[in-house]
């Protein structure tokens, strides 16, 4: 399954640059409103057409695209630095520490995930602007998603802590921040990398749904989950097959995160 | 027994502090003690003044948390902000529905998803095993938001949703540790001296697999319960998803706190019980 591995690298790849590159390629802003032209059929001029406020659907996709697969991996990477640094530091340290993380780290995944989501959602205030929006969903969910990590980062250490490695460099006289440093964290990459990928196809859904349920990013700005909202509007009487663009989209991408991170989860 | 009282304790333990979590998350609140009525022009300073005190007779968080304890003992949830009805009422209507939805969801989650996994290491076909595999792992990459929108689209039962989000876990999961207890060296003993499939599968792949099977049905109702809040809201279910939902949009903390401490309790229970029966298990077949 090597060239399916390859496929969906090299998919990511395009699908980044071309949202990355979203202000060259769309061929209009993603809140500019074609008037004259709401909810039309794809044309030349709109390649997937508009939706019902006239916006270009296309443009509209990108830069969603753009604000989801940025957004996600940076919430992923704040995830896996807070459950390195409890989940290391608990692991390294060992003790009471240790028993009072893992026991927090049972309370939060005792909590189910978008129960835990929406309530610390609902705590900050709703009416924001989009940007705002956009930061506070993603941050909640870089903040929030740790717990899991955690656990498996501190078992992790608590392995390398006992290995002889970690003996000899104490018998060496390394100690403290040194060891941590030196000899526990680059040995404790792999999993952390595992671990970032792992948590990026779910901050991506988790996103999806929020945004479904109008506690996402706040429009006019786009988001996976505001551009799935879309097909509440689909009839089968009205037939316009491509409003499920974003869907396959959504599903492909997610798809090739999955086939990606196989790899990590094995090297891991 | 001592094992059941453990379990017992660690959920005690958790709600208590999961309790004080929420608790904290209410006081600490922006508007915390401030109430729409102070705007009633017709009010006069000293019924303003009583209204405030009502509000602040709390005090400090730990008096706050006794007082939220104390209530909570005996049975009050206290009364949600957005929908003015006491937080037990609406449990009792709405609960029961998001327990059908759920064990609804649950069985055929289950059921699909451990039938797949048999046929899908029994058969012992590759065409099965990726087609299988293809259709889970699909359906692993659909929001569960998304799912209950194309079930209202295409006019079906929006219940069968939670099922569909369960199912791809359950068939993942359980295709590997089937696999890999079909592998081992008694099972191959067994085939190789001409037992039948059925059989082996009964007797010798099922119940090696069984304690940790039972391991991930505590997880499934953690996930079927988060589940329900975007199945219940865009399938217009009456279930306390689509309540946490409104107490979330109408930023009604009180009531949110508490469903999110009633659904934990479930979840514990659940993943105690899976816990319990999946050691007497394997301490039955040791």
């Amino acid at each position: 399954m090597k060239w399916a591995r390859v496929a969906a690298i090299v998919f990511l790849v395009v699908v980044s640059a071309a949202c990355l590159l979203a202000d060259f390629v769309a061929p209009a802003p993603y809140s500019h409103q074609f008037r004259d032209v709401p909810d039309a059929a794809p044309s030349r001029q709109h390649l997937l057409g508009t939706d019902d406020l006239g916006r270009d659907r296309f443009s509209r996709l990108l830069y969603g695209t753009r604000v989801s697969l940025l957004l996600a991996p940076a919430a992923a990477l704040l995830s896996s630095l807070l459950a390195a640094l409890i989940g290391g530091t608990a692991g390294f340290v060992g003790g009471w520490l240790q028993r009072s993380v893992m026991a927090a780290t049972d309370l939060f995944l005792s909590l189910p995930w978008l129960f835990l989501l929406i309530t610390v959602r609902a705590l900050l205030p709703l009416n924001v602007a989009p940007i705002t929006s956009v930061l506070i969903t993603f941050a909640l969910l870089g903040c929030l998603g740790w717990a899991a990590a955690a656990r498996v980062i501190c078992a992790d250490a608590r392995t390398l802590g006992s290995s002889d490695f970690m003996l000899l460099a104490r018998a060496s006289g390394s100690s403290g921040f040194r060891l941590l440093w030196r000899h526990l964290l680059p040995n404790l990459k792999p999993i952390l990398f595992a671990q970032f990928w792992i948590s990026i196809p779910v901050f991506i859904l988790t996103e999806a749904n929020l945004g479904i349920l109008g506690l996402g990013v706040a429009e006019p700005l786009p988001s996976w989950g505001s551009l799935l909202r879309e097909l509440e509007s689909f009839s089968a009487f009205s037939g316009h097959p491509w409003q499920f663009v974003p869907l396959i989209l959504f599903i492909v991408v997610v798809s090739c995160f999955h086939l990606a991170l196989q790899k990590q989860e094995l090297s891991a | 027994m001592r094992r059941f009282a453990r379990h017992a304790a660690r959920i005690l333990i958790i709600l208590l502090l999961g309790g004080f979590l929420g608790a904290t998350l209410v006081r600490l609140a922006p508007g915390f003690g401030t109430d729409e009525e102070e705007l009633d022009s017709r009010l006069n300073q000293q019924s303003i003044q009583a209204l405030r005190q009502s509000h602040t007779n709390d005090g400090s968080l730990g008096q706050f948390y006794l007082h939220y304890l104390t209530r909570l003992l005996h049975g009050d949830l206290g009364t949600s902000k957005t929908l003015q009805q006491p937080v037990t009422r609406l449990l009792a209507e709405r609960f029961p529905e998001t327990l059908k939805s759920v064990g609804m969801g649950l069985a055929l989650g289950w059921s699909l998803g451990l039938a797949l996994a048999i046929v899908a290491v029994m058969s012992r076909s590759w065409f099965i095993d990726l087609f299988t595999s293809l259709a889970a792992g699909a359906l692993l990459c659909v929001p569960a938001a998304v799912l209950a929108l194309l079930f209202v689209i295409a006019q079906a039962p929006g219940r069968l949703v939670l099922g569909l989000v369960v199912f791809p876990k359950i068939f993942r999961y359980a295709r590997n540790l089937l696999a890999r207890s079909a592998s081992l060296p008694h099972v191959l003993t067994a085939r190789a001296k001409g037992l039948g499939g059925f059989r082996v599968l009964l007797w010798h792949i099922l119940p090696v697999a069984a304690p940790q099977l039972l391991a991930l049905a505590g997880v499934s109702v953690s996930l079927a319960f988060a589940a329900s809040i975007p199945v219940e809201v865009l399938c217009d279910l009456p279930g306390i998803g689509q309540l946490a939902w409104k107490a979330a949009m109408g930023r009604d903390l009180q009531l949110l706190v508490s469903l999110t401490m009633v659904v934990t309790a479930v979840t514990l229970v659940a993943n105690s019980a899976s816990d319990l029966v999946g050691r007497s298990l394997r301490e039955g077949a040791a």
